[in-house]
């Protein structure tokens, strides 16, 4: 009897760690992609990225939409499965990997339907570019959904999306005679910070610089995350 | 003493046994109150202060209407006062709404659907059962002491009024109407050789839109000449889904809250879908973005959306959300969306209730009340229709000669005359009777999610290129399921239980003869007794 009953317990410590030594094989044989990889794979292709988290819109319904970004690229990553509690992990500079399906809407590249994991170890902030140049040229959507600066812009016009604070603040800012429409998106940046707020005191003619990541709606429309006046019209 | 604690026994034996049938009702609805009992008169002296969470279509003119409202609202009634909060998403609304129940910081009065209320319903006295508001003699529709004129009950249009029962009490009063409606690109369906029937039907428009979706040898497509063309995108696949089957006469979900949606037709459903999103004829809003912007550009030749998003559909639109540069000369012809049978045509009723929420100040209930009413008076009825393609909710306002007047201008300009937008009014206008809404419970929210996530899943699943075949729909079903908590849905009332089994009846029918045993010897018993002590 003894016998037997050691034998039993032998085979289920077998099979126990045979269950571990699966699990670990699975986690080694994903294949992540470069920036490179991910920027030349189809549309509808799984996707696998490790990056960091610059920016995240605000939780809501166990999802979160992630700003994310490594030395080669950035990533939009839509709507992501996230728990409240996972949420509060995803600060700033946060290793992460991501599982989705690259898509396009309106223009902006992005994962969708995707899944992440927190990897420890290493942090990393973007340094904003200055993508000023490049409005206007092919090679601004080439950096979409980087963190960038845009210098001595003109506001043109600033309407908040139902005619008073609260929601979405849509700016028109122009350069060198043409016209961008860029973002204060309210899940981002929400009305009590201090980039919403400062849109109240800038007015059309103002001269400010603004930084923001590169987000595309048929056209550029930058969510901007800073901004400051250089030039104040009266 | 013996048989006191025997027929405690019994007791304690028999509850549960009751408790058994009852067990798919583990969390009860709270039970509808059949009215609510309005003061008698309302307090002048008072200051009342009402919030009013309203949405929006993205449309500033709607903004400035509640604002107009709410100013004209006080200057009828000084002592309320209206705070205005804007949200241009019902789910959003929806989602506030129920953070709110728990710390009974809920609005007074919020733009909603029947659907949201049912889950609202399953606090304790959260929502205003209206019944007895409605008849009131001094407050209620048409009352003698109203200060505006109001619509009478019979003046809401009926079958707006009904939408917004559940269980058969009134929760809600319609606001605005809608349906869904089909734009086309008329000029492109001519050049690939059709011509726009009479009616609308599914297979005209799989046909036209995979005879839309060829290219040339240069890569572009022929109709348009561009890289870009979904020649049928539908905006809400959970309206798609449900007026399909529909159209078919098959299930979706009863009033007593079944759920029929993972059937034979929805199987279909989705096999056409899967087999023309291949073709690279149909997308949906989820997936590739605003049906309108595809249409206005000449990349889209049927843009299947709500009659409340006509300002944006044409090359003439009012409301453009592209490149000027972008935009392509079209013709543009508004539809009923397509049918199975053109014969007895089917769309969806839609488009903002009205809901008022229990306070503790009957006062402050009253006041709501007031305000909610106010919304159906013609100046805000006619108002805020002619922002979009919706139809006023009273045959007070529709008939009126304001509302005949705007009607008969269609055309006069592209903007607030703007033709599309009056012919999307028109086309509900002309259909209300062949306008149908899906049954109300709680939990009924989630199968309308569920419906068009299905749609959804399929689509992308042929563009990620899955195999559609009977394991796929088999996963897809249980992963909805379970995304959407359908089989925790709670069923309401006792049809939802059905009858009840042989077994149970039996156990049932042994526990009353047992009792009634017990009972019989007890007082034989006691006669026993009595006879020995006589004697």
């Amino acid at each position: 009897m003894k016998k037997i009953f050691a034998l039993t317990l032998a085979v289920l410590m077998i099979f126990s760690l045979a269950a571990c030594a699966k699990k670990e094989k699975k986690d080694d044989g994903v294949k992540v992609m470069s920036y490179a990889e991910y920027d030349a794979a189809a549309m509808d292709a799984e996707v696998v990225i490790e990056c960091y988290v610059q920016a995240h819109q605000s939780w809501w319904d166990n999802k979160i939409t992630v700003y994310a970004q490594d030395e080669d690229g950035a990533y939009f990553i839509y709507e992501m499965a996230c728990s409240e509690e996972d949420a509060a992990k995803l600060t700033k500079g946060t290793k992460i990997r991501v599982t989705g399906v690259k898509g396009e809407w309106a223009g902006e590249i992005e994962v969708m339907d995707a899944t992440f994991e927190i990897l420890g170890g290493d942090t990393w902030i973007a340094e904003p570019m200055d993508a000023t140049e490049m409005l206007g040229t092919d090679d601004l959507v080439k950096n979409q959904n980087k963190l960038a600066t845009f210098k001595g812009l003109t506001i043109e016009k600033i309407e908040y999306k139902n005619g008073e604070p609260g929601d979405d603040i849509y700016v028109t800012v122009s350069k060198d005679g043409k016209s961008y429409d860029f973002c204060v998106e309210r899940y981002l940046t929400a009305p009590d910070t201090d980039v919403y707020q400062a849109f109240a005191t800038l007015k059309a003619g103002d001269v400010v610089d603004i930084e923001g990541f590169i987000y595309w709606y048929n056209g550029v429309n930058t969510h901007i995350v800073g901004v400051s006046k250089s030039y104040s019209k009266n | 003493m013996k048989k006191l604690i025997c027929l405690l026994l019994c007791l304690v034996f028999l509850l549960p046994l009751l408790g058994c049938h009852g067990a798919i009702n583990q969390e009860p609805m709270a039970e509808p109150v059949a009215g609510y009992d309005l003061p008698d008169s309302f307090d002048t002296s008072r200051r009342h202060e009402i919030t009013f969470w309203a949405k929006n279509d993205t449309n500033m003119t709607q903004v400035n209407i509640y604002k107009q409202t709410i100013a004209d609202f006080e200057a009828l009634y000084p002592n309320i006062h209206v705070n205005l909060k804007l949200y241009t998403d019902y789910s959003r609304i929806y989602n506030d709404v129920i953070t709110n129940i728990s710390t009974n910081t809920t609005p007074n009065v919020c733009i909603t659907y029947p659907d949201h209320i049912a889950t609202y319903l399953t606090g304790q006295d959260v929502v205003v059962p209206l019944d007895n508001l409605f008849a009131h003699e001094k407050y209620g529709l048409g009352g003698s002491e109203l200060l505006f004129d109001g619509p009478t009950q019979e003046e809401i249009i009926p079958k707006f009024l009904e939408e917004g029962k559940i269980g058969g009490v009134s929760y809600a009063i319609p606001f605005m109407r809608s349906t869904e409606a089909c734009y086309i690109n008329k000029t492109y369906v001519e050049k690939l050789g059709y011509e726009l029937p009479e009616t609308l039907t599914w297979d005209f428009i799989w046909e036209v839109s995979d005879a839309a979706a060829k290219k040339g040898a240069d890569g572009n497509y022929l109709v348009n000449g561009q890289k870009v063309m979904i020649p049928f995108i539908y905006k809400s696949t959970d309206n798609m889904m449900i007026q399909m089957l529909r159209q078919q006469g098959a299930g979706y979900s009863t009033e007593q809250g079944e759920i029929l949606l993972f059937n034979d037709a929805t199987r279909q459903i989705l096999d056409t879908v899967a087999q023309h999103t291949a073709s690279g004829a149909f997308s949906t809003f989820k997936i590739s973005s605003y049906p309108a912007n595809f249409l206005n550009a000449g990349q889209c030749i049927f843009a299947i959306d709500s009659t409340a998003g006509a300002t944006w559909m044409g090359s003439d639109a009012p409301l453009i959300d592209i490149a000027e540069s972008e935009l392509v000369e079209f013709e543009t012809v508004v539809m009923p969306i397509p049918q199975y049978d053109p014969q007895n045509p089917q769309m969806i009723s839609q488009g903002p209730s009205v809901c008022v929420f229990n306070k503790e100040d009957p006062q402050a209930v009253l006041a709501s009340w007031l305000f909610a009413q106010y919304l159906l008076t013609n100046d805000v009825q006619i108002a805020y229709s002619q922002t979009e393609g919706y139809a006023p909710v009273t045959s007070k306002a529709q008939q009126s000669e304001e509302y005949q007047d705007y009607l008969s201008r269609s055309g006069e300009d592209n903007d607030f005359y703007y033709s599309i937008k009056i012919q999307a009014s028109r086309l509900l206008l002309d259909n209300t009777e062949n306008t149908f809404v899906t049954p109300v419970f709680n939990g009924s929210a989630s199968v309308r999610n569920a419906a068009g996530q299905l749609i959804e899943e399929v689509t992308k699943g042929v563009r990620r290129g899955k195999t559609i075949n009977d394991d796929f729909y088999d996963k897809l079903y249980g992963d909805i399921r379970s995304l959407y908590r359908l089989d925790q849905l709670r069923k309401t009332g006792s049809q939802a239980l059905g009858p009840l089994p042989g077994t149970a009846i039996f156990l049932l029918s042994a526990i009353g003869l047992t009792w009634a045993g017990i009972l019989a010897y007890l007082i034989a018993q006691r006669l026993k007794k009595r006879q020995k002590m006589v004697k």
